[in-house]
Parts: C-alpha cells; structure tokens; sequence
C-alpha cells in the first residue's frame, strides 16, 4: 500500500495543481503534497523487511502478460526517500522564486514525481518501462518552457538521446519476455532467464539496455546532452535531473541489467568499465577548466555517476553497497550545491567564476553551509561523500581481474581531480577579495538555512555514524551481488 | 451484412436528402445519426442479431475481426462527423454530396475488410477508391485540389489495372476467386501464380501508400480539402491494410516464409526511411502529416510481415490509434489559418483544451506510453519479434525510425507551448462541442492505452 501511495499522491496532487490558479495557493499545495510524500516514504522505512505493506500487486494488461507489480526493497527504500526528501527541500529552497504559468509548472514537478516513484518502485519490466518514459515527459516540459534562451534545443537533445535508448531497451524488453516460459514482464521471471539465455544473446541484449541506462546516468559518451541541458534548465528542473533523475540509470543497471543478463555484462565489461573511467577523468578535466559553476557542477557530476557505474561492476557486496549508500548522498549533496549556485544566480544574475569573488565576506551563512556540502562531494572523512566513496574504491580494488590496480588508479585519480577542481572553485568564489557584480549581495533567509540545514546535518550524520545506512542495505546488496554471480561473474575469465 | 446494406442506403439517402433538404444543419444532423445507426446495426450483428439474410455464395464472410474492424471505423467516422463535418461547407456547395460519397466509401469499407472471394476485393477497392477521387477534388475552384484528383485517380486507375491482372493471373492458375480454393498449395507454387500474388502485392501497396508506391499520397493528401485528407490518410488506408492482412492470410499464408514474407520486410524498411526522413524536412503541418501518414503504413506493414495474432490484433489497435489521432490534429488544421509550423506558435495560450488535446494525438502517434499509440506500436514490434528467429534488423531500424519522427512530431508541441504568437488569433473560434469531442478522443486514446481490453474485449468474447 505505502508502494502505492508513493506514486498516487504526487499524481493526484499534481493533476490536481493545474487546476489551481492562484500562485501562492499551489506554491503551498505542492509543498504539502511533498510533505505527504515524504511522510509516506518514512513510514515505509519504519516497516520491516517482509511487510505486505511495502508490496503491491493487481492485474493490469493481461493481454500482455504485464502486472502492475510494485515493491519496496532497500534500495527503493532510499531512492524514495532520496527523491521525497529532495523536493522538499527544492520546493522550500526555490520558495521566493516566482514562475510564469505557476500551477503548471508544480503540476508537471508532482507528476515528474510520480513518475520516478514508479521507475523506483516497479517489478514488472512493462510498468518499469511505462514510469521510465512518464517521468520523461514531464520534465521535459519544465525544461523547455522554463530556462535559458536556448533551452528548447538543450531539452529537445536530452528527450532525443533519451527516447531512442529507451526504444531500444523496449526491443530488449519484448525480447526477454518473448523468452521467459510463462510470458510474464515479472522481474523474478527475467532473473530466471539468465540461467537459460545464450552467450551471445546475452551480449547483443546487454546493448539495448546498456544504451538507455548509459544515456540517462549519462555515461561517457552518451554524456553529451547533459551540461548544456542542466545549465539552459531552470534551476528546479535541474535539480530534480541532477539530484534523483540520474539515479534511474544506476538504479536499472543494478535491477535489470546485471541480474538479468550477467554473462552480457561480464563479457562486455572490458569495454564498458574503460568507458565509465575514461568519462571520469575527461569530465573531472573539463570541470576543471571550465568557467561557468554550472557547467563545472554537471562535469563533477558525470565523473560521480561514473565511479559508481564502474562500483557495480565490481560486483562485492562492499561496492554495492557503496553505490546504494553513493546514490542518496550525491542526491543530497548536489542538490545543495544546485541549491547554493542558483542563490548566488539569483542574486548577482552571473554563473561565471572568474566574475565571481570574497563571497565569504558578504554572506558568510552561505559560504559555511557551501563549503560543508563541497566537501562532502569530495569525500572528506567525516562526511557522508567518504563513507560512500571509500566503500566503493575498496570494492573496485577487489574486482576481480588482473587490471584490478588500474581500475582503482583511474577511479582514485577521479577523486582526487574533483577535490581539486571544487576547491579551486571554493577558493575563487568565497574567498579572495571582493567583485563588483557581488558589493551589494545578501546572505541567506530563513528558509534557504533550513534546506541547507537539513542537508548538512545529513551529511554528518551519516558521516560520521554510518552504521544505520549500512546495517539497512547490506542484505539487500548481498542478495544482489549474488543474483549476479549465480554463474561465476568473473570479469577475468574473458581477458583482453 | 447489417452495415452494408444500411450504409449503401445511407448513401442514396444521402444524395437526395441534398434536394429536399434545405437547411445544411439537417444535412448534418441526419449524418450523423446515420453513422450512428450503422455502427448500432454492426454492434447487433457482433452479438448476433442480423437484420439482413441473403445467399452471397461464400464470396463474403462476417468474422469477428472484420466487424470489430467496421466498429472501429463507423465509431471514429462518428467522432469525425462531429469534429469536421461543418468545416466541411466551406469546401463548396455540394454539401450533401460529401456525405452520400462518404457512406459510400464506408460500403465499400465493408467490402472490402470482408471479402472471401477475390471479386468482392476489386469492388469494395473500387467502391472505396472512386467516391473518394471525386472527394479530393471537391474544391473545384482550387488548382491543387484538382491537381491532386487527376494524380490520384490516374495512379489509382493504374494500380486498379494492375490489380487486376493479378487476379487474373490468380484465375489462371487455381481456376477460382474463393480464397478457400486459392490458399492450397500443393508442392512448389507455378510462376503464374507468384507473379500473380506479386501483382496483388504491389497493387495493395499503392493503395496503401506503401513506398516505394507512395508518390501519389502527399501530393494528394497536400492537395485534397483538409477535411477530406484525414479520413483519406487514416480510415481507408486502415481497411486497405485488413484487406491486405486478410488476402495475404487466407489466400497465400502457406508461401510466407518462403516468397513473399522478405518482401514485406523490404518494404517496412524503405517506407519507414523515406515517410520519417522526408517528414523531417516539411515546412507545412499537413504535408508533415502526410508524410507521417506514409511513415506509420511502415509500421502496420510490420503486421503483415508477421502474420500472427499479436499482429492482427496490433493492426486493430493501429489504426483506431492512427486514426484518432491524427482525425484530431487534421481537424484542428482544418480551422487554422497558416498550415506552416510558424501558425502554431502560442496556441497553449489562446486555446489550451485544444493544445492539450493534440498534445496527447501528438505523444501518441509518436509512441510514447500511456497512450494508445505506444501500445499499437508495441504489440507491432512484439508481432515481429516473435515471428521469426531473424528479425532483429527489422525491428531496430523501425524503433530507430520510430525516435526520428519524434523530431519532426514534437516541433508541434515546441511551437505550441514553447513559442510566442507573433501575431494574434492563430486560430478561428472553436465551439465548445468541438472542445469536448476533441478533449473525448484524447481520453479514449489514453483509456486505450492503459486498458486496451475496452477494445480486445469485444475480439475475444
């Protein structure tokens, strides 16, 4: 029922936000819809493991075999709490923010909502596929109709890159079920395949959804649509791609691309694993040089996003959990760094670090709360970013394949290129002495303290007392890890 | 039976209903209540109450799929009458006309989803084909309305011609038009017979603007009155594709795999490349339309190319998908002033209902789930996936082809809701009947999509 709730509150909240003409009326309805939300997503983390609440299933398109199948597992557990949590937190943070057409745009925000709920939530790969393209659509609305000057084409690019992948994932789709002896989209029938399919189906299958997961993540180099959308997108919208959206790709990877096709995955790791490391290096690169905050956040984050692809191919239970545990805090933390630079946008109407400086001294709230939040994205100790990273690097470096050395170089050199590239940033903006375009900035309200608030007691909760995060999902990610290794997934055994 | 003879009668009625009628909204009204009883008298024969009894000598049989098929079409040709049939006075003076030929085209619909005997095929083409000649080139005054009725009816005399050759090639070699008789084979087809089913083959794929035979469909559906193309561009070429579907399964279902299956396969391809890639250079909304019109016949091809209930079924859902949507978008175009992209700037402003509406034709002709296209387009790919061991090209080019025309389909939504109107009033003033039918189909077409039972339903039981 909770799985339920999840995904109708912010459907029938957000159908219901169009109808609502006033802006302050649906500003507050949304932020109660979002409250609900979250409060429904806690509740479930509350039930314990085998709780029928956190199930649901009702027959839905029989004709095709497809099942409106959902479930609460301890992944989905924190990737909805990730994503009730966060528009929260972006709903207050973008409170002063005023929007042409207002009730569509929350409306279309909720459905967004709804519709990476169910991608969380679904076993069933028809109903995976369904919330898949309907968080798309929303999304793309609010980018294309709210945003920079040229965000009609940035947007159009993302929905192009996105919409061919997925079409390819359905052709991967339809052909898994057209092989499962009971004709069923059920995910534990597509677990079952892995046993019977061939080698080299598996490997031409591995494509259809490695494509669609890798444009959505974005994986390098499927990463070109992402930089230029998230810096035309308005500052929501951005948010919600950068902060949960991207988390729908990692999320597919680790549910229905490894357990289900592990020989593909193993076989085409050798590819896959370069890919992942080469994007972290280029995009840390880039990040490094660039000018603009935006442009250097959405690098940072493909170097991020891909740490964690390479973790999943690891396949220990340590990397996994990493990535699980990785998945919640880089929502958090990017979305506090998001939360910071559109302040700073807003106030001063500039993105360009050169023009930008001695921040600190004008607003000295803000550059505290963004200095914590940096370094938790570079994985300092004590931050939640180091529990995340550590756990991952130490699975990469158990992966077993005689390269195993290299992997962890370039995946650590990653980390090491982002704290430099973010504290070169810190230093610039907050620090040296003071700009004109920021001589008549103010610091922070109330209700901007609050989100950040929020985030940075996260960050050091679960920096520093992570055993709660970690107890939650070893099981989970135990279980997983050993779907994919039903037969041995030994990276080494192919070889270069 | 029920709906054929009615709707032959419907058309006589039509026709005179022009002399004593004089008040154009009685035309309309009785119309409509025409189709309404046409699809009355089609649901009582499903359920088995036939009105109508004679001896056809085999040459017709009512099987369940032609008469979902006839619901579907006099269901929809509702909803069209209501949408359009007032838009259809500004064509010319013959108001009652346009309505006599319509019936006859929905006879001749009849026909030709129904056939048994390769006759009753020739004339319910022919009887579907010949009023709508006269349809396209109803505007009388305009040159490229007459232009495109001297094309049309020159290419369709000529593939009428080549048609007919294959059947009596059929003839020649089985000594029968009954299907029944024709479908045997008995060790290695003749040559006499081949070349006769491949006459048949390419003279249904120019009816059905099947490349490489489509040159004739955007300059005609450009040139026809808007009202006229999107009945043309979507109920007709739907039951040229069952009639299709039908000769190539009862007649030569036991040469698939072996003579005719790759062909088809052939066609899809070059279809989907030429109607996506040239759709994508349009300036004008219609013709962009007509070229989609070519590019979605290479996905109801891929039916054909499997030839097994996924697909049959598939093709239902097909064309009622289409053809909602694309009736909708074609009878808003009938409305506006300026058919280029350009005229549907800012429309979401003036006109939201209506920018929703052709949002959701939009999203579902473009295949995206929760609408009744994207289901169409599945259970199509799902047809020829299952269909062979070796189909994997096929349906990765048409999914490949299927993200192409979200390009050129979503610059309709860009304009609408993304873009300012330079100037006001895009669009003439829309009654709120026309609203809500409009605001109906895009609600039938998403009730399709999540339960496509409504319609399956009436196949099964």
């Amino acid at each position: 029922m909770i799985a339920v709730l999840l995904i109708v509150i912010p459907l029938v909240t957000g159908i219901a936000a169009f109808f609502i003409q006033n802006e302050k009326t649906v500003r507050a309805w949304s932020l109660f819809a979002s409250l609900a939300v979250l409060a429904a997503s806690l509740f479930g983390l509350f039930l314990s493991g085998n709780n029928q609440w956190l199930e649901y299933n009702h027959e839905w398109l029989q004709v095709m075999g497809s099942s409106f199948a959902l479930k609460l597992d301890a992944m989905g557990q924190i990737l909805c709490l990730l994503n009730a949590l966060a528009y929260v937190l972006i709903f207050i943070a973008t409170w002063n923010r005023s929007y042409e057409k207002a009730n569509r745009f929350f409306g279309l925000m909720l459905l967004t909502q709804a519709g990476m709920m169910g991608v969380f939530l679904a076993m069933d790969a028809m109903l995976f596929y369904f919330f898949w393209e309907l968080a798309l659509i929303p999304i793309y609305f609010i980018c294309s109709r709210w945003g920079g000057e040229r965000r009609i084409a940035a947007t159009f690019k993302f929905f192009i890159y996105t919409f061919v992948g997925s079409l390819l994932m359905l052709i991967g789709i339809i052909y898994l079920q057209s092989k499962t002896p009971d004709h069923s989209f059920s995910i534990s029938s597509f677990y079952h395949l892995n046993q019977t399919l061939s080698g080299k189906e598996q490997s031409f299958l591995f494509w259809l959804f490695f494509i669609a997961f890798a444009v959505k993540m974005p994986i390098f180099p499927f990463h070109t649509w992402q930089p230029e959308t998230y810096q035309q997108s308005t500052p929501a919208g951005t948010m919600v791609l950068s902060a949960i959206m991207v988390k729908m790709g990692v999320l597919g990877v680790i549910r229905w691309l490894m357990p289900v096709l592990s020989i593909g995955a193993e076989t085409w790791s050798y590819t896959v694993i370069p890919l992942a490391l080469i994007g972290i290096i280029y995009a840390s690169l880039i990040a490094y040089r660039s000018d603009d905050i935006k442009k250097l956040i959405a690098y940072s984050s493909i170097a991020h996003i891909g740490l964690m692809f390479v973790a999943v191919f690891a396949v220990n239970q340590i990397a996994m959990q990493g990535v699980i545990i990785q998945m919640f805090n880089h929502g958090i933390n990017v979305l506090g760094l998001w939360i910071v630079v559109e302040l700073i946008e807003r106030k001063t109407g500039i993105s360009k670090i050169s023009e930008l400086g001695g921040l600190a001294q004008k607003a000295p709230s803000m550059t505290i709360f963004f200095v914590i939040i940096a370094l938790a994205s570079v994985a300092l100790p004590l931050t939640n970013g180091f529990v995340g990273e550590f756990l991952m690097l130490t699975g990469i470096m158990r992966i077993h394949s005689q390269y195993y050395l290299w992997f962890t170089a370039f995946a650590g050199a990653g980390i090491i290129l982002g704290a430099i590239y973010t504290l070169r940033m810190i230093t610039k903006i907050f620090y040296g002495e003071v700009k004109e375009a920021v001589t008549n900035i103010t610091d922070i309200r109330w209700n901007e303290k609050l989100v950040l608030g929020v985030i940075v007691v996260l960050i050091f909760w679960w920096g520093i007392y992570p055993q709660s995060i970690l107890n939650f999902t070893s099981e989970f990610s135990k279980e997983i890890v050993d779907k994919i290794n039903i037969l041995q997934f030994l990276p080494s055994k192919t070889g270069l | 039976m029920n709906a054929l003879i009615l709707s032959a009668i419907l058309g006589v009625v039509m026709m005179f209903s022009g002399l004593w009628l004089k008040q154009k909204s009685i035309v309309r009204s009785l119309a409509i209540a025409g189709v309404l009883l046409l699809l009355l008298v089609n649901v009582l024969e499903t359920s088995g109450i036939v009105l109508f009894k004679f001896d056809w000598n085999g040459m017709l049989h009512f099987d369940r799929f032609s008469l979902l098929f006839n619901s579907i079409v006099f269901a929809i040709t509702l909803l069209y009458f209501i949408l359009s049939s007032k838009d259809m006075e500004k064509v010319g003076i013959n108001y009652a006309e346009y309505f006599a030929l319509i019936f006859f085209i929905l006879c001749g619909i009849v026909l030709a989803v129904s056939f048994k005997s390769l006759l009753i095929l020739f004339l319910g083409i022919e009887i579907m084909s010949i009023p709508m000649y006269i349809l396209t080139g109803a505007e009388k005054r305009n040159l490229k309305s007459n232009e495109a009725s001297l094309k049309y009816f020159l290419q369709g005399a000529f593939s009428t011609g080549i048609m007919l050759m294959g059947i009596a090639f059929i003839y020649g070699d089985k000594g029968s038009f009954q299907l029944d008789a024709i479908a045997p084979l008995n060790g290695i087809p003749s040559a006499l017979l081949v070349s006769g089913m491949l006459l048949m083959l390419f003279a249904m794929s120019f009816k059905s603007s099947v490349a490489p035979f489509h040159f004739w469909a955007p300059d005609v559906y450009d040139g026809a009155p808007t009202v006229f193309a999107s009945f043309m561009a979507t109920l007709v070429k739907g039951a040229v594709f069952v009639a299709f579907i039908r000769l190539f399964d009862n007649a030569f279902g036991e040469m698939q795999k072996s003579s005719w299956q790759l062909i088809i396969g052939l066609l899809t391809v070059v279809t989907l490349i030429i109607g996506n890639i040239t759709a994508v250079f349009q300036q004008s909304v219609k013709r962009m339309l007509a070229y989609s019109s070519i590019a979605q016949a290479g996905f109801m091809l891929l039916s054909i190319y499997a030839m097994n209930t996924d697909g049959k079924l598939g093709l239902l859902l097909y064309v009622a998908a289409y053809s909602l949507a694309t009736i909708g978008i074609f009878a808003v175009l009938a409305k506006m002033k300026d058919y280029t992209f350009e005229g549907f700037n800012g429309l979401a402003e003036q006109q939201p209902v209506v920018a929703f509406s052709i949002t959701i034709f939009i999203l579902s002709l473009a295949g995206v789930p929760l609408t009744a296209g994207f289901l169409s387009k599945f259970l199509m790919l799902k047809a020829a996936l299952l269909s062979g061991s070796n189909t994997m090209w096929l349906v990765i080019i048409a999914v490949l082809m299927a993200a192409v025309s979200v390009y050129y389909y979503f610059r309709v939504i860009q304009a609408m809701y993304f873009k300012k109107a330079e100037s006001a009033a895009a669009i003439v003033s829309v009654s709120p009947v026309f609203k809500w039918t409009l605001l109906l189909m895009a609600a039938l077409l998403i009730a399709l999509g999540l339960f496509p039972n409504l319609l399956f339903g009436f196949y099964y039981f």
